[in-house]
């Protein structure tokens, strides 16, 4: 670990104290000391210290993932804490949140603690646990909340399991009151999706597979806002994936319910016809939908509907996808390809730089009380350097993730992490 | 059989309402589902006044399941009328919807909420509450919610411990506070003779003499 050093000559951005020029960075211990923005100062000591020339890349706040799955404990042939935050590093993410659906679940202090303790010696990058919400994710007994937000988790889910149970629901809502942190809701109907495996319609009949409507995470939605009304609860929607569910966030934005909202890059890349041959990686829960709903999703991005901007890693094992469409899991490896996925908002117009940055930076340390996302003074020094102009084809068999369940192989990707600074530690990235 | 008085302990809220519209004997009302119990608030009060020599003016917190409890309700009403300043305290699952209205702070924090007070009322937490949704655990309320010397140590020097009983010794109050200088729970009991003897006696032939 270096004590001291520069990063030079980069082009900043950084949302959270509006700069998006020039600059030079100072960094000192691991933490930020000195952002400066204007060209004419010259660091006379800077001579005789480690400076990185970052002339003619994009120097960034580190990326904050508030989705992921690391797998760990329990489904170690899938990922494992080490090669998840791996994955994370080489993708330009420095902080990640893993959701509890692990084995066992993170549904109390034991739990979270390991998780710690494990990046603590193996991990790469910073771990911020999501606890669940209900007791093993069943839906019927409220988790120790208040013991895991101690041992350290940031928010509460039972992602993958909804919680059908309006009432337990209402009560997580209100109970998660006492320490003010967000229910990150996986929005969907169970009983409506009935094992469904991909979009509900025209193509889900072409290929003789099981849909699932938009509705039925429509409903859930719709339900969630309501009890965040009721409660006054902080809900945040986990990925979110279709036109109806960004309509019922708008509505509740604007009637001021605590409400916040996800999309994951493949939801605003590709649709449902990305499993037209069967590809078990083109499986995902919620499923991939239509254009329409892309469309949506974009300009939700655009007004801010929805503010955030996650993977929602879920690497499996290869032998695990290639299974039969209907018995394969749900899930991409998202890590590595969500930056490049997300820059073509830029180049399509849809968010500014700065904007991007918010959605995968800056908006989700917010929505989770982190003191990340940012480059200011006093900060850790979690910084991501991307060459814009980059091109690189997405090979699987490169990831660093175990999971190497992509829909995105073989396409080509503009803008690249070329370097993460994450814990004091500079990571280069070939 | 022409009785006087019916005193009546009740699961379903308004039941005694009801009955004393269709009786002509006095309704003493011992308790009705989660709705009153106005004798338990008359001796909490007469409680605080011996020990406080007065209501008017003292912040009283109470704490725990506010929700599910005739005690609280009956406090709530007869505290304000009195003056006093009354907070509740407990996990928003366990604040009933609206009661901001009745004229109380709610605190989910008990530090925030005890801080300063003069008189602590910790209620019964029914034990059965825990995996209807409520709480996760007792462990985990115990953390947040049981009164201990710690936390007493927020509150006024003078402050009195109050509980109607039964205790469940370790979950809403550790017996160290139960049991200390502070604590006027063997008074409210003591208290509670002479304020149901006084209610019946002002029932009867004290009433039209008054």
């Amino acid at each position: 670990m270096l004590k001291q050093f520069f990063i030079k000559n980069g082009h900043i951005v950084d949302p959270s104290q509006g700069i998006n020029s020039t600059g030079e960075i100072f960094i000192e211990n691991g933490k930020i000391k000195s952002v400066k923005v204007s060209k004419s100062q010259s660091v006379k000591d800077s001579d005789t210290k480690k400076v990185i020339d970052a002339e003619g890349l994009y120097v960034f706040p580190g990326f904050v993932d508030m989705h992921t799955h690391l797998r760990e404990p329990g489904f170690q042939h899938k990922e494992t804490i080490r090669t998840g935050t791996l994955a994370a590093i080489k993708g330009g993410f420095t902080s990640v949140c893993p959701m509890p659906n692990t084995n066992p679940v993170n549904d109390n202090e034991a739990v979270t603690e390991f998780i710690l303790r494990k990046n603590y010696s193996e991990g790469s990058c910073y771990i911020f646990p999501i606890g669940a919400v209900t007791k093993g994710q069943r839906g019927e007994e409220l988790a120790e909340m208040w013991m895991m937000k101690k041992a350290g988790c940031v928010a509460f889910s039972d992602d993958g399991m909804p919680v059908m149970n309006s009432l337990i629901m209402r009560r997580a809502l209100g109970y998660s009151k006492i320490f003010d942190v967000p229910i990150i809701s996986h929005c969907e109907d169970i009983n409506l999706s009935d094992k469904g495996v991909m979009n509900e319609g025209k193509l889900s009949t072409l290929l003789g597979l099981k849909g699932v409507p938009c509705a039925s995470e429509d409903i859930m939605v719709a339900r969630d806002i309501m009890l965040s009304e009721l409660t006054g609860g902080r809900l945040h929607i986990a990925h979110v994936s279709t036109k109806g569910s960004v309509r019922l966030i708008r509505d509740a934005k604007e009637r001021g319910i605590r409400v916040t909202a996800e999309t994951c890059p493949h939801y605003f890349s590709i649709t449902e016809a990305a499993v037209k041959d069967y590809n078990t990686n083109a499986k995902v829960n919620p499923p991939l939908r239509r254009d329409e709903d892309i469309e949506a999703i974009k300009e939700a991005l655009k007004d801010g509907t929805i503010d955030v901007i996650a993977t929602d890693h879920a690497p499996h094992h290869t032998d695990e996808k290639m299974l039969e469409f209907d018995r394969a899991p749900s899930g991409i490896s998202g890590l590595e390809t969500a930056l490049g996925l997300s820059l073509r908002l830029v180049e399509e117009g849809i968010l500014t730089i700065e904007g991007l940055i918010g959605k995968i930076s800056l908006n989700p340390s917010k929505i989770l009380g982190l003191e990340k996302g940012t480059l200011k003074a006093g900060a850790d020094a979690d910084i991501t350097i991307v060459d814009m102009k980059k091109e690189h084809k997405v090979e699987a068999e490169r990831f660093e993730s175990m999971g190497k369940n992509t829909p995105f192989e073989g396409w080509v990707l503009k803008g690249r992490t070329v370097m993460t600074i994450c814990k004091g530690n500079i990571f280069e990235i070939s | 059989m022409g009785a006087d008085f019916v005193v009546i302990r009740h699961a379903s809220a308004g039941v005694p309402y009801c009955l004393s519209k269709i009786l002509k004997a006095s309704v003493i009302n011992a308790g009705d589902g989660a709705n009153e119990h106005p004798t338990q608030a008359l001796l909490d009060m007469f409680t605080i006044k011996s020990s406080k020599g007065g209501i008017e003016g003292l912040t009283v917190a109470i704490i725990g399941d506010i929700a599910h409890s005739r005690v609280a309700r009956s406090n709530i009403y007869g505290l304000i009328k009195l003056g006093a300043k009354v907070r509740l305290i407990g996990p928003p699952t366990l604040i009933p919807s609206g009661i901001k209205e009745f004229g109380v702070e709610v605190f989910n924090s008990i530090e925030d909420g005890i801080h300063d007070a003069d008189v602590i009322i910790t209620l019964r937490l029914q034990l059965e509450r825990q995996g209807k949704g409520f709480l996760p655990s007792v462990n985990e309320y115990f953390h947040l919610y049981t009164l201990t010397s710690r936390r007493l140590k927020l509150a006024k020097d003078d402050v009195i411990v109050m509980h109607p009983g039964p205790l469940n010794r370790g979950v809403e109050i550790t017996s160290k506070v139960a049991d200390s200088s502070h604590s006027v729970i063997l008074e409210q009991v003591t208290n509670g003779i002479a304020v149901r003897m006084a209610v019946l006696y002002l029932l009867t032939g004290a009433r039209e003499n008054a």
